[in-house]
């Protein structure tokens, strides 16, 4: 009977594997190192094992030798990029890694070693991308450090895998407190040594806003609408919570769904709640129809519009009804070091920077590689990189970027960072201007972190 | 013998077979009636929206729901005469709403645009019809025409792939960007109504999807070729046999579908004026659940349906969650959606107005 | 009076001759072609795929998928019509030739009239792709009047192609045809032949065959993989079908043992490839493990019991958000920190709820009722997990992180590489319960639903409990997938349970065979592990999804790898066709004929 010899095949193939998996898998994560020398390991150089984990333990490794990476002769120093390049938020990633690039091609090289840039992962903006991304570039075991990811979703993941392997991972655009901490000295959940971020923390932009609201327009009763992503929602959520703390209240609370069109519904609740504000620091599409129907909704006529820097951009600016609307994000970089910055980008890309973040790449890559050149010893004619050199460096060196003077905190948050509200007094098709019409900037230490 | 028959008057008995299944369903009936009523109880006697807010609501609903019964019609039209589910049909849609941006963005920078709103609109309304029914009729001549008499799964599986295939041709063709329709000046603001304020692009939605909804109901009903699609939906071979044309039939089928949902495409604009490739992909499905709400292969049904759908969308979230006081209850929109799908299948398995078609069984 | 019992021999039958190829068929399909041809270069393709080099320095892979496409289009328009009841077998000859090249050649005129529309308009406002760099790379960089001239040329010429593989000895195609899509399949996916052969420890291979490590093929190495498979083709060619029917005609402890044998040298082989391949295509192969359990449950509920389910994804979600919350510190409400190990009969039992719950309202719908209103139970599913209402009971937005490792005893699988075993132990767990659940009792009620709900019943079947017991499994197996998944990646969030997750895995088993495991098995391979290992596609990937489906439903519905009896079921026509042949006409194989008598 065909049926039998099947199952019993079958069971024999279970049996084997089981007993496979527990002698091959099971060797507390160790890249197995049965395989014909030669094959490409990870952990061969980096020299690190993963001890066996007890459940439940956060941290898989202890802080100490991480190993070392050695650029042989004529060899180049390698980075990575790990960014949203696809889909909706290409723009947030693309234009950190032309950052990257220009940070790369102004620092020149280490040592007599150049710097290259050996991977321009996506990241999709999702866990998996994250993961999938940041597992292929730590398979090249000369990667020093990984400039990424867009996405906070996305740095959860591979913050873990790229620190895991001893590299540094460090960011211009993650801004969720729980990569890092909540600045008030309680760790995030997902946070890792080895990884860092020249990108404000939400709890600040969120305090930010709340204060604006409340000391500059006098406003006691806001609307907040998110877009069910964990960017969005973590910030309205800080904002609530400034925003209580002073003494406002939050009339209504509420969310909508990316590809909504139709948020009269949502506008009538919120009428009905009596808002003088709405906080809604979503993207486009969205954006654009919760802005053109609050003009349309009974009740919202005096109602103020604020949105945040995932609608800074000059296809949002340039709609009518985003007249005199508020938007908070990271300030915006000024002076003579950041105009020639601007100008080697438009030469090169032939536009003008497109997203808020391009700044803090273009920091976040420069820092890494003073920090690497910093450590970087020479061996003859090879370079020796201790990786957990790299990282104390990170922690103990103060830098001055475009984004201003940063210095990283035990947690990572490397920022001090300003957050600008700025205003659209007229539907301008010039974000820059747009981002010079600042009404208020706050610093970390008004805000009191 | 010419014997009046008469009828041995027993009558006759309904056996009624209660089982733990329709004891579940009643339960899962009664309750959901009770939930929903005590929930739009707390709600209204909460005072939260006044009487002119709920009206809004609901008149959001009702055009918002004129779209979804435009593109509804296509769905349950292909339905009827060929019984798979169209997934490309969203795509459809989308497409006639593109061309309806392109044209509408190169009218406006002439003057015909703003001297002459209504013959804008009419040719907008025009291209997004052409530009939809040539793309329905050219996926049913390449992907379905071949598999008629396939296995149901089969042209289903299809239709996936046509979507796709149109999404991402679309993608590549105009660029993932979101494009932003021109205003239209004589369509913003509002109108006095009865007493009531109602936006003016709502009213010109609903008047012209009720209009192309009559338009079609009398072409089915009143012409030859309504009568021949009426036919083939009831039974196709003997429809060949009386000597109409199926596969011409059929072809004018997907292009009326098409031209509805060109029109629902060019209206989508004036309503929600941003449109990127993915657009048709949501109310695709919106319209298809319209279509089955209301009994799916009845042209009334998917008006109805589709319009309840938007209603169900519009007011529910308001009326039964907020009673509940749910956090952020505007966010479950779809979940009241799709859960008044369920419950209106519960209690009529085949939809608003569907035929019973297979017996109930107890 | 003996009646004489006539055997069946070939009677005198007058076969008519097959009609030539009809010209008007290859216009048409010349006109498709360019409209394909100018579809796959306005989309941008071309202009993406261009800096990729298949052969360095000579062939970029823009232009060679470009005229891919005319050659696909040419073939097509050549091929000799099926041998039909009562007609001779074709003639093939120049004919075929000729049309071939008449259908590249009105291809080619299509791309120069978009050649010649993109020099005089800027159509860049409408069609973002028609750049001046697409002019160069269509027209070879010549001015549009030659270059027009030249496109429809060598068009015509790569048509002609196409027309005259049909003109080949059947093992001369069947050689050359495989060899050189090997050919492109080493140099597209050059990451993974580049770390296998680093593994292997065959560096030499390497430098060899590829400019690079991940970089293009060079001609040697062109050259020699063309000609290592087209001689493997070759002695293949006669001897394919003779294999399978050597080993199924011997007898049976014999056939065991050649299995025995096969499945050891497959279990070794998988064995190593984790170790072989590296973090990045394990984590690839995970993933499709992933959705290959997820594909093999929706095949038992799609499949045997015929419930088009479109909201698995629903189940997923369900396996994927237990694990996480039985295991995770980071979990909001309930924070048991349970070994994964430990916490899967609870994540089973959560299925099986959620199995109930989805099947309990759709009892009494028919097909497509059912598969709308699954449809809404997944978005139900996404949405109330990215709620901020359930906030506290699953993290909403923020979704659960922190999940820990898979630790079986003192065993701990943290890379990509350990996870590959467990999650291909959970394959096979669920291949067997596939290949058990059909000749049994439950299968064949399964099935008996599928074929008639009422006929069924009558038969004794409990619609009832069937239907609830295939939801239930289906959600068992996709739970299983989901705890895992959650496992490796380490956190969960809502929108990774979408709509487009049930989609996919339905297509993998249809595109796949459905029914069948060496089907599904490699429907997810295709689906999942190719659109990952190339990456130029990703743009394209659901385009190329979408074509071949429809490609796929229009020649063979079956799938790849059917299962025997589906296959019957979809193509009983032209099986009777070839009963026909087998009897009365020739085997088949059209003969070549001399020019001029075509």
């Amino acid at each position: 009977m065909k049926t039998k010899r099947g199952l019993k095949l079958l069971a024999l193939l279970a049996v084997l594997t089981l007993v496979i998996a527990a002698c091959g898998g099971g060797e507390g994560g160790e890249d197995e190192t049965t395989t014909t020398a030669g094959t490409e390991e990870p952990t061969t150089t980096a020299g690190e094992e993963e001890p066996t984990t007890t459940a439940g333990e956060e941290e898989p490794m202890e802080p100490g030798e991480l190993g070392v990476v050695e650029v042989g002769a004529g060899e180049n120093v390698k980075i990575g990029s790990l960014q949203a390049i696809s889909g909706d938020v290409a723009s947030l990633g693309t234009d950190q890694v032309r950052a990257t690039e220009i940070a790369i091609a102004d620092f020149g090289d280490i040592q007599g070693h150049a710097v290259e840039l050996a991977f321009n992962e996506d990241d999709t903006c999702g866990a998996e991308g994250g993961q999938a991304g940041a597992t292929r570039i730590i398979a090249d075991p000369q990667v020093v450090a990984v400039i990424g990811t867009s996405c906070s979703g996305a740095g959860v993941p591979a913050s873990n895998v790229i620190t895991s392997a001893g590299r540094v991972l460090i960011s211009g655009s993650n801004t969720s407190p729980v990569l890092t901490s909540d600045l008030v000295g309680n760790e995030g959940p997902e946070h890792h040594p080895g990884y860092f971020r020249t990108a404000h923390n939400d709890a600040i932009q969120g305090a930010a806003a709340a204060q604006f609201v409340f000391d500059e327009l006098g406003l006691t009763s806001v609307a907040t609408v998110n877009d069910g992503d964990p960017y969005t929602q973590g910030l309205t959520s800080a904002f609530e919570a400034s925003f209580e703390e002073l003494g406002g209240t939050i009339a209504i609370s509420t969310a909508v769904t990316a590809d909504q069109t139709d948020m009269r519904p949502v506008l009538t609740e919120i009428a009905a709640a009596g808002a003088e504000l709405i906080f809604f620091p979503i993207f486009q599409p969205a954006g654009d129809f919760l802005a053109e129907q609050a003009l349309e909704v009974a009740g919202l006529e005096e109602t103020i519009l604020m949105g945040a820097d995932g609608l800074l951009s000059d296809t949002y600016v340039v709609l009518p009804q985003t007249e005199n609307m508020y938007f908070s994000g990271p300030q915006t970089p000024q002076g003579p070091a950041y105009d020639e910055f601007v100008g080697k980008y438009e030469a090169e890309y032939g536009e003008a920077p497109i997203q808020s973040f391009h700044a803090h790449a273009y920091d976040a890559t420069l820092m890494v590689l003073t920090a690497i050149s910093n450590v970087a010893q020479a061996d003859g004619d090879n370079l020796v990189i201790d990786l957990q050199a790299v990282r104390d460096e990170l922690h103990s060196m103060t830098y001055d970027g475009l984004t201003g003077s940063l210095s990283c905190d035990e947690f990572g948050d490397c920022a001090s960072p300003n957050i600008d509200i700025v205003q659209n007094t007229e539907a301008e098709a010039d974000i820059a201007a747009v981002r010079a019409n600042v009404q208020a900037t706050y610093s970390a230490s008004d805000l009191g972190f | 013998m010419t014997q009046a028959a008469t009828v041995d008057a027993r009558p006759v008995r309904r056996v009624s077979r209660i089982t733990p299944v329709s004891i579940f369903l009643w339960g899962l009936r009664i309750a959901a009636l009770a939930v929903i009523l005590y929930g739009s109880f707390l709600s209204i006697s909460s005072g939260r929206l006044s009487a002119s807010q709920w009206r809004d609501l609901i008149v959001f609903g009702v055009s918002t729901g004129s779209v979804y019964a435009l593109i509804a019609l296509g769905y349950t039209m292909v339905y009827g005469v060929l019984r798979f589910i169209n997934f490309a049909h969203g795509e459809v849609f989308m497409v006639g709403a593109m061309m309806a941006f392109y044209v509408a963005n190169g009218l406006s920078t002439t003057s015909l645009w703003a001297n002459n709103p209504i013959v804008s609109l009419l040719i907008v309304l025009l291209a997004a019809m052409i530009t939809s029914t040539t793309v329905a009729v050219v996926v049913e001549r390449i992907a379905y025409r071949p598999l008629r008499g396939a296995p149901r799964l089969i042209p289903l599986i299809t239709s996936i792939g046509a979507s796709f295939t149109i999404q991402y041709l679309v993608r590549g063709l105009v660029g993932p960007s979101t494009k932003a329709f021109p205003r239209m000046e004589p369509l913003r603001g509002t109108f006095e109504l009865g007493g009531f304020v109602i936006l003016r692009s709502q009213v010109v939605v609903i008047v012209a999807a009720l209009t192309m909804m009559l338009l079609l109901y009398l072409f089915v009903e009143k012409t030859r070729t309504g009568k021949s699609m009426r036919a083939v939906s009831e039974d196709a071979e003997t429809a060949a046999l009386m000597g109409i044309d199926v596969d011409r039939t059929i072809v004018k089928v997907f292009a009326v579908g098409g031209a509805m949902a060109g029109v629902a495409g060019a209206l989508w604009g004036l309503v929600f004026p941003s449109l990127n490739f993915f657009s048709g992909f949501l109310p695709g499905i919106k319209a298809f659940t319209s279509a089955v709400l209301g009994g799916i292969g009845n042209i009334v049904g998917a008006m109805l349906g589709g319009v309840s759908l938007g209603i169900f969308e519009s007011v529910g979230p308001s009326l039964v969650l907020a009673g509940y006081e749910i956090p952020a209850f505007s966010q479950l929109k779809d979940v009241v959606a799709y859960s008044a799908l369920v419950l209106v299948l519960i209690f009529r398995p085949t939809g608003i107005l569907g035929e019973r078609l297979a017996q109930e069984r107890g | 009076m003996a009646r004489v019992v006539e055997t069946p021999t070939a009677p005198e039958v007058e076969l008519r001759p097959t009609p030539p190829i009809e010209m008007r068929r290859a216009v048409r399909l010349g006109l498709s072609g360019g409209a394909a041809a100018v579809l796959v270069a306005a989309t941008g393709m071309v202009a993406t795929f261009q800096p990729r080099m298949v052969i360095d320095p000579i062939v970029p892979l823009g232009v060679l998928f470009l005229y891919l496409v005319v050659f696909g289009f040419g073939w097509m328009a050549a091929q000799p019509p099926a041998t039909l009841e009562g007609f001779a077998a074709p003639v093939i000859g120049l004919r075929n030739v000729v049309v071939g090249a008449l259908t590249g050649l009105l291809s080619g005129l299509g791309l120069g009239l978009l050649l010649v529309l993109m020099t005089v308009f800027d159509l860049r406002g409408v069609f973002i792709e028609l750049s001046p760099e697409l002019v160069e790379i269509l027209g070879f960089g010549y001015p549009v009047g030659a270059a027009v001239v030249l496109t429809a040329v060598v068009a015509a010429a790569v048509g002609a192609l196409g027309g005259a593989v049909h003109l080949l000895p059947v093992r001369l195609r069947h050689s050359l045809m495989p060899a050189l899509i090997w050919v492109i399949f080493f140099s597209l996916l050059t990451d993974l032949f580049g770390q296998l052969f680093t593994g292997l420890s065959l560096d030499f291979m390497v430098d060899l065959l590829y400019t690079s490590r991940g970089g293009a093929l060079t001609i040697v190495g062109a050259v020699i993989v063309f000609v290592v498979f087209f001689v493997v083709y070759w002695f293949l060619g006669g001897r394919e079908k003779g294999l399978r029917e050597t080993v199924q005609s011997m007898p049976k402890d014999q056939r065991m043992r050649w299995q025995v044998g096969l499945a050891a040298v497959v279990l070794v082989v998988l064995y190593f490839i984790p170790q072989l391949m590296g973090p990045f295509v394990s984590q690839i192969l995970v993933t499709a493990g992933i959705y290959l359990l997820m594909a093999l449950g929706l095949n038992i509920v799609v499949g045997y019991a015929g419930l088009l389910d479109l909201g698995y994804v629903a189940f997923f979600a369900v396996g994927a958000y237990a694990g996480a919350i039985l295991t995770s510190p980071q979990s909001p409400a309930l924070s048991p920190e349970l070994a994964l190990v430990a916490a899967l009969p609870f994540v089973m039992i959560a299925a099986a709820f959620a199995g109930i719950v989805v099947a309990t309202p759709v009892i009494r719908m028919r097909g497509d009722y059912l598969a709308i209103v699954t449809l809404g139970f997944g978005e139900i599913a996404r949405i109330l997990l990215n709620s901020e209402w359930l906030a506290p009971y699953f993290g909403g937005a923020q979704g659960i992180t922190n999940i820990p490792d898979l630790q079986i005893g003192p065993f701990s699988f943290s890379t990509p590489q350990d996870y590959f075993y467990p999650v291909f132990l959970f394959v096979l767990l669920a291949a067997y319960i596939t290949l058990a659940v059909q000749k049994s009792r439950w299968g064949r009620a399964w099935m008996a639903m599928r074929e008639d709900e009422s006929v069924a019943e009558a038969m004794g079947v409990n619609i009832v409990t069937a239907k609830l017991s295939a939801f239930v499994v289906g959600a068992i197996l996709a739970s299983f997938g989901g705890a895992l998944f959650g496992s490796q990646i380490g956190s969960v969030f809502p929108h990774s349970f979408d709509i487009v997750v049930s989609i996919t895995i339905l297509v993998i088993i249809i595109v796949g065979g459905m029914g069948s495991v060496p089907g599904v098995t490699l429907g997810a391979l295709v689906l999942i592990v190719l659109p990952n290992l190339l990456r130029e596609f990703s743009e394209y990937q659901f385009l190329f999804y979408g074509v071949l489906l429809i490609a796929m439903m229009l020649k063979r519905p079956e799938g790849f790898i059917p299962s025997k009896r589906r296959a019957q079921e979809l193509h009983s026509e032209e099986l009777a066709q070839d009963a026909w042949l087998e009897i009365y006409g020739e085997k088949g194989q059209p003969e070549t004929v001399p020019e001029g008598a075509a």
